[in-house]
């Protein structure tokens, strides 16, 4: 009898161990302090995701997380294996009725999106990131891997870090200065050295001929560029035609030696997008002015 | 008497448009540099130049076609883009931009610059045809506004289908006079010289329209005739200037205005004048543009805009109340 009672209180102690115990692994809410300065709450790792955002895309894929997915935006193109998933609009034209449908624990988005209220009011819990620089896009890793229960960021981080080591060990001889001019709109428009891409070309310690003072993208006087003499032109949107019929721009050495990298569709998504595949993005760069720099020798 | 004095602000005008022309060349990327000999010859003859006298010429043909405009239309708020030459212009540039990746050899035969001569020409045409014809200027001024909405429309329709191309396209509507070439300011100068001859041999019918389209009739000028070709001669103009820099805000509204007090009041007067004013207008609001920020330069529409809204402003606080202008 007196040991019947015992073993009773020995099982309702263990069982209440276990309960505490687990509600102390699987259910403790974590709280996480997205870029607008908010803590967001999870109660368990989100299991329906929407990402609103390429890049944000990319980084969870790149976290391994591909599958929580449930919706993305209409820009979202990578990796091939999200193509299937509903899409929710662009910019401007976010489908709200229908990113309610899908019942998402978490949506991904930039911070200045407009919908952010929005959703907010219809009860959908949203993240926001800004992702605008190299050092952005570290930050956004670690923070995602805390919001989606995973330890992947230092691998993601390393990985873009030996793709830009490669990347460097391509160009010819780095101590030689080369000059580059990365425009990113035939206006033109130029990438600044503040920008993402002008992170990824001090990254490959070539010489950016717009100065840091002029921000991330200005608006150059073309004969700036004449003056400037870059060694190799990188367009994303003209092609080489268009700027070798510019009037002045023969003079350009990248020009008359024909150094003109054009990039396709595809290349360009990796290069205007601060994600995970900069690694890529620094490949591509190289590439490029590693081939057009040994054809005209 | 009057003729001497027409003279001598005719000459003042035309000094001040060569100042600005040499200060064109002068100034460059590196903001104020006096020094002729330093920079590159090809930077002062192929870029520089040519810059300076296409925004000069542009602004001279928008001049023109507002001044044309507003005696045509005997509005003083009429300008060159009425007549949905502006929307037909930015939808030619939107399309060609757009169909660009077909990679067809028409579409880069055409090019941007005749994309957008295009545009503004089926622009104009197809005021033309909505209002049923020429002879009604309240029937024309109404189609070319519904025909600037519609292809407005279209044009906001292209770059919610492709906002990648936003950027280019914002950049024509703010007017750009950066890649100017040699074969546009020739362009340009057969065009202006073309317009003006033709403008000044009929502008006695501006001097009959501004009595009134009832007194002009009984005057036995054929009206209808020379009517369809101002508006010919407005859409060549604006068409040609468009093609080259874009659509540059105001111009061609303010630089008929900014005359109107020195050219007393005579049709062809008025028209030489508004069309240096115009010239002037761009190619100062162009040298402001590149040498503000230098080497950053602000889009030339912005600066056009509050140049000759503030000089428009002082001409309003100036004139007495009542009076005309």
């Amino acid at each position: 009898m007196r040991s019947m009672s015992h073993a009773r209180y020995l099982i309702v102690g263990v069982a209440l161990f276990l309960l505490g115990f687990s509600l102390a692994v699987f259910a403790a809410p974590i709280s996480i302090v997205d870029d607008r300065g908010i803590a967001v709450v999870f109660e368990k790792p989100p299991q329906r995701i929407v990402s609103l955002l390429p890049s944000l895309t990319e980084s969870v894929c790149a976290l391994g997380k591909c599958g929580a997915l449930v919706g993305i935006d209409r820009f979202s193109n990578w990796p091939k294996s999200i193509q299937g998933l509903p899409k929710l609009g662009g910019m401007g034209d976010v489908n709200i009725e229908r990113i309610v449908q899908l019942k998402p624990d978490v949506v991904l988005l930039e911070r200045a999106s407009p919908v952010i209220a929005r959703l907010h009011s219809l009860g959908i819990k949203t993240f926001a990131l800004d992702i605008k620089s190299m050092g952005d896009e570290e930050r956004a890793l670690k923070k995602l891997d805390a919001v989606l229960g995973t330890t992947e960021s230092g691998r993601v981080w390393n990985q873009i870090k030996i793709e830009i080591m490669r990347a460097n060990k391509l160009l010819p001889s780095r101590g030689e200065n080369i000059r580059v001019y990365f425009e990113v709109n035939p206006a033109p428009y130029a990438a600044g050295r503040t920008s993402f891409i002008g992170e990824i070309l001090s990254q490959l310690s070539l010489t950016n001929i717009i100065p840091e003072s002029l921000g991330p993208f200005p608006k150059i006087n073309p004969e700036f560029v004449v003056q400037a003499k870059p060694d190799v032109i990188l367009l994303t949107e003209s092609n080489a035609s268009d700027i070798q019929g510019r009037p002045g721009w023969s003079a350009i050495p990248a020009v008359s030696k024909n150094r003109i990298c054009v990039f396709t569709a595809d290349q360009n998504d990796v290069l205007v997008r601060p994600g995970p595949r900069m690694g890529e993005a620094a490949l591509i760069i190289s590439q490029c002015i590693q081939e057009k720099l040994s054809s005209s020798r | 008497m009057q003729k001497n004095y027409f003279l001598s602000k005719l000459c003042g005008l035309l000094i001040l448009s060569v100042i600005l022309v040499v200060l064109g060349t002068l100034l460059g990327s590196t903001g104020a540099s006096w020094n002729v000999l330093g920079p590159d010859q090809t930077i002062v003859f192929d870029i520089r130049l040519p810059r300076s006298l296409g925004a000069y010429l542009a602004g001279a043909l928008l001049g023109l076609a507002g001044g044309i405009a507003q005696s045509l239309f005997r509005n003083p708020l009429a300008d060159p883009y009425l007549l949905g030459s502006a929307s037909g212009a930015l939808l030619g540039v939107g399309s060609i931009l757009c169909f660009a990746y077909l990679g067809n050899s028409w579409l880069e035969i055409i090019g941007l610059n005749g994309g957008a001569f295009l545009g503004a020409l089926i622009g104009v045409l197809a005021s033309l045809f909505l209002a049923g014809g020429y002879r009604s200027s309240l029937r024309l001024l109404l189609s070319g506004v519904v025909i600037s909405v519609i292809l407005g429309a279209a044009n906001s329709l292209f770059t919610f289908i492709r906002p990648d191309l936003f950027q280019s396209i914002q950049s024509f509507m703010l007017g750009n006079t950066t890649l100017m070439h040699w074969s546009g300011v020739e362009l340009m100068t057969i065009a202006l010289f073309l317009c003006l001859a033709i403008t000044l041999i009929i502008s006695p019918a501006l001097d009959a329209l501004s009595l009134g389209e009832n007194t002009a009739r009984t005057l036995g000028l054929p009206l209808d005739q020379l009517r369809l070709v101002l508006i010919g001669i407005l859409a060549l103009a604006t068409g040609c200037a468009v093609a080259q820099t874009g659509l540059v805000a105001f111009v061609g509204l303010a630089a008929p205005h900014l005359v109107r007090k020195i050219s007393g009041g005579r049709q062809r007067v008025q028209l030489i004048f508004s069309c240096l004013g115009g010239g002037i207008l761009l190619l100062s609001s162009d040298l402001i543009a590149r040498t503000l920020f230098a080497p950053l330069e602000i889009p030339v529409g912005i600066v056009t805009a509050v140049l000759g809204g503030l000089y428009l402003l002082v001409l309003l606080r100036r004139t007495p109340f009542g009076g005309r202008s």
